[in-house]
């Protein structure tokens, strides 16, 4: 099933391969720290999981291959080696394959997560790259624009909704203004917003089965991408915290704190 | 007599509007010792406002409607004035006074029993703790916590896990009850199973007695046998024999690696092999184990904001098992190993592990969630029974079988680990029939197999009545001893716990 930007004539729709990265983040509810040296977050016996936007990003293509649009769901991560765990979670979702990236990404950036994807892509050649918009540690919300240009591949981002027919995609996007839809030819990135989807708790026999499905494992050196970090982290620290709000008793009183202690008015 | 009736009828299930309680037998009625209670004056009432502020005294009859409910809206107090005191010194002199004056007083705490133990029966003055929410101290080197009764369960939660700790109990009522109420009625909860009863890990009480003297023995001590262990009066006794001012408790560590498992099992009989098999593979690190009956699980999705059902297929049962520890591979191992064999054995037929935090809540709201559901789904029959676990789920059916015929829908969920049922009967609106079906008869059916009629909820207004289906008249006679020794005018909390109050 070659990409179908290279043909113009009618393709076969149910054979799309769709490529999904999943993320092992700091899981959502736990209260991040900072480290008392300042030079990163807590991260030993913190619990992680998947990203919540990349679970909603598998979530989609199995709800693709369910509808018989998609026929293969494969899972990237790049991550040490619990990544794995991430990606297991996926295929019990009901990916059907999975890569491992191994690299301690600490250290990494959207631009090498992007140029990383850039060259699975290159290998794996699927139809549909769906990524969460960013990653909740992050919060970057650059890896989808990136690997669209590098691959230049049009992109749909923040998609609410995500219809697929004859090579494109019609994504409607959560945006300022309200919701936008267009229209991008296949292939293309998307990423997830979270109204996209809810994504399904794993059943344990799928757990079971996932254990058996393939997962292939490699290295930025064996993509052929350098990784070397452009970014230098500095110092990580809380915001400052905020102040106790107070009751005032009278409008006059709101005024005169307004003027003369908010110096906003 | 008309008024020893009055007094009598007091202590029955007041149920909803319309409904008229059972009929207490003669014999019942001339052994109640009606106490002779005075009504407020205002001298009274400027009294009250010279030892609190202002707003801490609370006549307004919209604000006292809140105070006069309890939360399933069945039980309705007639209180014309809230005290809210915001030290202990301030407990005590109401207390003295109202002794002195023989006016009698119901404490409040977050107002979440489902017994009507929180709110006034007539018109009792509501002696609420919410204005004493102080956590005092949190000691993380020796792992205890000291608090006013008025902190808010949720609000000690977020306390102590700033320091690495946890409360030794979890309830559905977690965002309004406060500890005070928890130590009072020996709440149980849904970690009940991992770190035992408030009996064992409250290690001291500041609590006010009825004339006012102040037992301070808030020490934060693991050991200490010196003399009766007062602070085990107070526990459980459902503001009958003083008013909690403050706690302290030992507090288990916050463990970093928590995991659910929700299981779709195919009978009890195989809810019991679960169980047991959770305790053999998961030993220390097994912290819940919950379960639900599919009848449980359908009002809850159709009644419960937000809920989703976590599988798609369906069982009779549904079991929520929690481990919490130290290490998370070496509990993902052991919680593995258990659920590969028990899809290999049968009994579970299908099953989901929460992916992360989210998904755990998810489930938890389905388990939590039912209590709140059935308060929408229309009137509802409440019990909570203790009974040996063989025979625990047979009430559940044999309740179906009386009600069959009626318009009623009977849900069994509960603290299966601790063999503790939450049998609930649903009916659109309150219905003498059905309640008289129930009552007494399930708390017959719990006395014929020794089960207990009140395994965590408490007496409160509801059950004191049937306290000889699960007491002996020995015991009820010395539990009568200690609350006169106590509360000799009898005004804390009348009318609740014990029967003929």
């Amino acid at each position: 099933f070659h990409s179908l930007s290279t043909r113009g004539s009618i393709i076969d729709m149910s054979g799309l391969r769709i490529l999904v990265g999943v993320k092992r983040v700091i899981d959502y509810g736990v209260k991040v720290r900072v480290k008392p040296d300042k030079s990163g977050v807590v991260m030993d016996n913190v619990k992680m999981s998947i990203n919540p936007f990349c679970e909603i990003a598998v979530e989609e293509a199995v709800r693709l291959k369910e509808a018989g649009v998609a026929s293969e769901v494969l899972a990237v991560s790049i991550g040490p080696a619990k990544a794995l765990d991430t990606i297991r979670h996926a295929l019990a979702m009901g990916a059907d394959r999975g890569i491992h990236i191994e690299h301690d990404s600490l250290g990494l950036a959207p631009l090498q997560v992007a140029k990383l994807f850039k060259a699975v892509c290159d290998k794996e050649t699927p139809d549909m790259v769906i990524l969460g918009k960013q990653a909740i540690d992050g919060d970057f919300n650059q890896t989808g624009q990136m690997l669209s240009a590098l691959t230049g591949w049009p992109q749909a981002t923040f998609a609410s909704e995500v219809k697929v027919a004859d090579g494109a995609a019609e994504v409607t996007r959560e945006v300022d203004g309200g919701l936008e839809t267009v229209g991008v030819k296949l292939p293309a990135v998307i990423t997830t917003d979270l109204r996209l989807n809810e994504p399904r708790y794993a059943t344990l026999p799928n757990i079971m089965k996932a254990k058996k499905k393939k997962v292939e494992k490699t290295t930025p050196a064996d993509l052929g991408v350098d990784v070397a970090p452009r970014v230098e982290v500095i110092k990580v620290e809380e915001p400052p915290t905020r102040k106790a709000g107070i009751t005032v008793g009278s409008v006059d009183e709101l005024m005169d704190k307004l003027v003369n202690e908010a110096k906003v008015l | 007599m008309a008024s020893l009736l009055r007094q009598a009828s007091c202590g029955t299930v007041r149920a909803f509007a319309g409904c008229t309680g059972p009929r207490l037998p003669l014999r019942r009625l001339l052994s109640t010792s009606a106490p002779s209670f005075n009504k407020l004056t205002d001298d009274d009432l400027a009294f009250f406002r010279s030892v609190l502020k202002e707003n801490d005294v609370i006549t307004d009859t919209e604000s006292l409607k809140t105070y006069n409910t309890d939360w399933m809206n069945k039980y309705h107090g007639k209180s014309t004035v809230a005290l809210r005191p915001r030290s202990t010194e301030q407990v005590s002199k109401i207390l003295k006074h109202c002794n002195d004056r023989r006016i009698p007083v119901v404490p409040q705490g977050g107002n979440t029993g489902l017994v009507g133990g929180s709110v006034a029966v007539e018109d009792e003055v509501v002696l609420t703790l919410a204005g004493m929410d102080k956590v005092l101290a949190v000691d993380e080197f020796a792992g205890t916590a000291t608090c006013q009764a008025g902190v808010v369960l949720q609000q000690l939660q977020e306390a102590v896990e700033a320091k690495g700790y946890t409360v030794p109990l979890d309830l559905g009522a977690k965002g309004s009850c406060h500890i005070g109420g928890n130590v009072a009625t020996n709440a149980g909860g849904l970690r009940f199973l991992r770190y035992g009863s408030l009996h064992g890990t409250v290690l001291g009480i500041e609590a006010v007695l009825a004339d006012g003297t102040i037992i301070d023995n808030l020490n934060t001590l693991k050991k200490d046998n010196t003399g009766y262990d007062l602070k085990q009066l107070f526990i459980g006794s459902e503001g009958t024999l003083g008013i909690v001012t403050g706690v302290a408790l030992a507090l288990p560590k916050l463990p970093s690696s928590v995991q659910l498992a929700y299981l779709a099992v195919d009978s009890y009989e195989s809810v019991l092999t679960v169980f047991k098999e959770a305790k053999g593979h998961l030993a220390e690190i097994l912290s819940a184990v919950e379960f639900l009956d599919d009848q449980a699980l359908d009002l809850t999705l159709e009644h419960l904001h937000g809920a989703r059902n976590p599988l798609e297929s369906r069982a009779p049962f549904y079991m929520l098992i929690e481990v919490s520890g130290s290490n998370e591979e070496h509990d993902a191992e052991k919680l593995n190993g258990f659920l590969e064999a028990m899809m290999e054995g049968g009994q579970v037929t299908d099953g989901t592990l929460a992916a992360d935090t989210v998904q755990m809540q998810g489930i938890w709201r389905i388990r939590e969630g039912i209590t709140e559901a059935l308060s929408k789904a229309g009137a509802v029959y409440k019990y909570d029974i203790s009974l040996p676990l063989p025979q625990l789920y047979d009430l559940v059916e044999d309740t179906r079988t009386r009600l069959d015929g009626e318009e009623a829908t009977v849900v069994g969920y509960g603290h299966i680990g601790d063999g503790n049922l939450h049998l609930n009967i649903s009916t659109p609106k309150a219905s003498d029939a059905v309640f008289n079906k129930i009552e007494p008869w399930v708390f017959e059916w719990t006395r014929e197999k020794r089960g207990s009629i009140s395994a965590e909820h408490g007496l409160g207004a509801m059950k004191g009545k049937y306290l000889n289906m699960s007491k002996s008249d020995e015991s009820i006679k010395l539990m009568k001893q200690l609350k006169t020794v106590m509360d000799p005018n009898g005004i804390l909390n009348p009318y609740k716990v014990l029967p003929g109050n």
